[in-house]
C-alpha cells in the first residue's frame, strides 16, 4: 500500500531530478554494458586471449623460455605419425566412454536407491556425495594407497576371498590401470550423477505412479516408462557435463599413473601436460592439447544449446 | 509374518543398495583416517589384520606438521580459495544481473557465451596462460593462481547466479524504481541483499573447486613456500619412489577437512547449487 501511495510523487521526483547524463546511465543497454565490462574484459583476456594463442602455439616450433618459429600444421603431422598420440586418444576415449556409463548406471541406481522415505537421508545423501566434495588429488592419493603393489588393502581382502597371492598388480599391468582409473573416476563422479538424478527424480509426481499402478504397471515398468523418459533431459545434460569433464581429466591420472605403465592410462591433458611441462615443447604440447578441441567443441556448443533451451 | 516380510523387503530395496553406496563413498576415508593413525611398524607389517588400528599414534600428524610446510599450504590454499571466491561472486554477479533483468542486444549471444566459457575445460587452456603467467612475471605468487582461479569460477558464478536472479520477484525493484532510486541503488540495496541464499550456493561450490584445483597450481606453484595442499602433498610427501605413506594419509585427511566442514554446514546450499549448476 504505502507503494502505491508514494507511486505519483516520486514518479515527478525521478523525471525532474535527473540531468542527461544520470537518464543516460539509466537506460537499460548502458547500465548493462557497463556493469558487464569488467568481467567480460576479464574473460576475454585469460580465457579468450590464452584460446587463441594456444592455436597460434601449436603452429610453431616453440621450446620453452625461447622465440617460437612458425612452422605450419608441422606439429599436427607429427602427432600422426606419433604411434603414442593414437594409443593416447583411444585411451582418452575408452576412459570417457566407459567411465561415463559406469557412473550413470550407478548414479540412476544411486537415485533409484535414495527416493525412498527413511530416516536421516539427509544425512546419507550428505556422506554419499562426500567423494565428489573431497579434492580429488587427496583422494586419488589414498585410493594409490589401496592399490599399492605391497601393501594393497584391496589385495588383501581379495586374497582372503580366496584369490591366489599376492593378488593383481592394479598399477602395475597395462588393463588393470586403465580399470582402476576408471574405477576411481566412476568413484568420485557417481554421486554427482546419483545426487542430480534423485533431485529430478523428486520432481516426478506421485500421482504418475499411482495412475501407472492402477494401469497394471509393475515396478520395473514404472520405471522404464514414467522415471526413464520424465528423467531423460536431466541425464542427458548430466551426461555431457560428466562427458566434457572426464574427456579432459588430468589430476586422477597424473597423480595415480602418471599416464602409465607404458602410455596405456596417458590421456590428452597428461600426454599434452608431459609434452609441454616436462620436455618443454610448448608448440607440440599445445597442438596435443588442440586435438581434444573438435570433440569438446562438439559437446560444449550441443550442451550450451540444450542448456538455454531448457 | 506379515511385519516380518515387510521389513526383509525393505531391507533388501532399501538398506541393501544405499548401504553399498555408503561403504563404497566412505571406505577411501576411513582407510585415509586409519592409516593416519598407525605405526610405521604395523604400517609395513603384513601380518597384522589391517582393518582396525592396534597402537594408535599421531606420529605422522606431528611429522607432517613439523617436518613439512603442510601448515603454510594450508594457509595458502585458504587464502586463493576465499578471494578467488569472493573476486568470482562480484564478477558472476556483474554478469548475471543485467543478464537476469535488463533487455538489451546482445544479452542471449552473452548467456551464450558465459555458459560455454563455463564449459571450457583447464587442459585446453593450460600451456598458453602458463606463458602468460611467466611474461607477466608472476611465476610462483599467489596472484598467478588468484587470478586464474576466477577463469573457471566466474563463468560458474555467473551462471548460477543467473539461475537464481531470475527467481526472485521483481515487485521490489519496480517498486524502488518508481520511488526514484537509480539502477545502481536498486541493485546494492534493493535487490542484493535478498540474493543471499545463491551467494551462498554459489560461494560454498566455488570454494570447494577452487580447493580441488590442483593444474594451474602445479604448474604456476613450484616453490614450497607457494604451495597448495594438493600440490604439496604430492609434490613434496613423494620423494622419488619414497612414499611416506601415513603422512600422506594425514595431509590428505587434514587437507579434506575444511572442505568436508564446511560443506557439512551447507549441505543443503551445496545441493541447490549443484542440482542449479547444469540447469538453464
Amino acid at each position: 500500500m504505502t507503494v502505491v501511495s508514494h507511486r505519483l510523487p516520486g514518479v515527478r521526483r525521478a523525471v525532474n531530478g535527473r540531468t542527461p547524463l544520470k537518464a543516460l546511465l539509466d537506460r537499460e543497454a548502458v547500465f548493462s554494458w557497463l556493469l558487464m565490462a569488467l568481467p567480460l574484459l576479464f574473460l576475454a583476456s585469460l580465457v579468450g586471449y590464452p584460446l587463441v594463442y594456444g592455436l597460434l602455439l601449436s603452429l610453431q616450433d616453440r621450446p620453452v623460455a625461447q622465440t617460437g618459429t612458425f612452422v605450419g600444421f608441422q606439429n599436427f603431422v607429427v602427432n600422426f605419425h606419433d604411434p603414442v598420440f593414437w594409443q593416447v586418444a583411444v585411451n582418452t576415449f575408452v576412459y570417457t566412454g566407459v567411465a561415463t556409463f559406469l557412473k550413470m548406471v550407478g548414479g540412476l541406481c544411486l537415485a533409484v536407491a535414495m527416493n525412498q522415505h527413511f530416516r536421516m537421508k539427509n544425512l546419507v545423501r550428505a556422506l554419499l556425495l562426500l567423494p565428489f566434495i573431497v579434492p580429488t588429488v587427496l583422494s586419488t592419493v589414498a585410493w594409490m594407497w589401496m592399490l599399492d603393489p605391497a601393501f594393497s588393502v584391496v589385495n588383501r581382502l581379495l586374497v582372503a576371498l580366496g584369490w591366489p597371492k599376492p593378488g593383481p598388480s592394479w598399477l602395475g599391468d597395462p588393463t588393470l590401470a586403465m580399470i582402476s582409473i576408471i574405477i576411481i573416476n566412476t568413484w568420485r563422479g557417481l554421486p554427482f550423477y546419483g545426487i542430480t538424478l534423485l533431485a529430478g527424480l523428486q520432481t516426478v509426481p506421485p500421482e504418475l505412479y499411482e495412475a501407472a499402478t492402477i494401469d497394471g504397471a509393475g515396478g520395473w515398468q514404472r520405471f522404464r516408462f514414467v522415471t526413464l523418459p520424465l528423467l531423460r533431459p536431466i541425464i542427458l545434460i548430466v551426461t555431457l557435463f560428466s562427458v566434457i569433464f572426464t574427456f579432459a581429466d588430468f589430476q586422477l591420472v597424473y597423480v595415480l599413473t602418471h599416464g602409465g605403465p607404458q602410455n596405456a592410462t596417458n590421456l590428452f591433458a597428461t600426454y599434452a601436460f608431459d609434452i609441454a611441462m616436462g620436455a618443454g615443447q610448448l608448440g607440440l604440447g599445445a597442438s596435443v592439447a588442440l586435438a581434444m578441441l573438435p570433440a569438446l567443441a562438439v559437446l560444449i556448443v550441443a550442451l550450451t544449446i540444450y542448456m538455454r533451451r531448457s | 509374518m506379515v511385519t516380518g516380510h515387510r521389513r526383509l523387503e525393505r531391507a533388501v530395496r532399501l538398506w541393501l543398495p544405499v548401504g553399498f553406496f555408503l561403504v563404497l563413498a566412505l571406505f577411501p576415508f576411513y582407510w585415509m583416517a586409519i592409516t593416519s593413525l598407525k605405526p610405521n611398524a604395523e604400517l609395513y607389517n603384513k601380518n597384522v589384520m589391517p582393518l582396525i588400528v592396534h597402537a594408535p599414534t599421531l606420529k605422522h600428524y606431528v611429522d607432517l606438521l613439523t617436518k613439512t610446510s603442510f601448515l603454510l599450504w594450508t594457509w595458502n590454499t585458504m587464502l586463493i580459495a576465499i578471494v578467488s571466491t569472493a573476486i568470482s561472486l562480484i564478477l558472476g554477479t556483474m554478469l548475471a544481473y543485467p543478464l537476469a533483468r535488463m533487455r538489451f542486444a546482445g544479452a542471449s549471444l552473452i548467456a551464450m557465451t558465459v555458459a560455454a566459457v563455463y564449459l571450457v575445460p583447464q587442459p585446453l587452456l593450460f600451456i598458453p596462460l602458463a606463458d602468460v603467467i611467466n611474461r607477466l612475471g608472476l611465476g610462483n605468487t599467489l596472484t598467478s593462481v588468484i587470478l586464474t582461479y576466477p577463469t573457471m569460477l566466474v563463468p560458474f558464478c555467473a551462471w548460477l547466479l543467473l539461475g537464481y536472479f531470475k527467481t526472485v520477484p521483481k515487485e521490489l525493484e519496480e517498486a524502488a524504481r518508481i520511488d526514484g532510486a537509480s539502477r545502481m541503488q536498486t541493485v546494492l540495496q534493493i535487490f542484493l541483499p535478498l540474493c543471499m541464499p545463491g551467494f551462498i550456493s554459489a560461494g560454498i561450490f566455488a570454494f570447494t573447486l577452487s580447493q580441488n584445483e590442483f593444474l594451474y597450481a602445479l604448474i604456476f606453484l613450484t616453490k614450497t613456500t607457494v604451495r597448495t595442499v594438493p600440490v604439496g602433498v604430492i609434490a613434496e610427501l613423494i620423494r622419488g619412489d619414497v612414499f611416506y605413506w601415513g603422512q600422506l594419509m594425514a595431509g590428505a585427511l587434514l587437507g579434506s577437512i575444511p572442505v568436508a566442514l564446511i560443506y557439512s554446514f551447507f549441505v543443503e546450499h551445496y545441493v541447490a547449487g549443484l542440482t542449479g549448476s547444469i540447469k538453464g
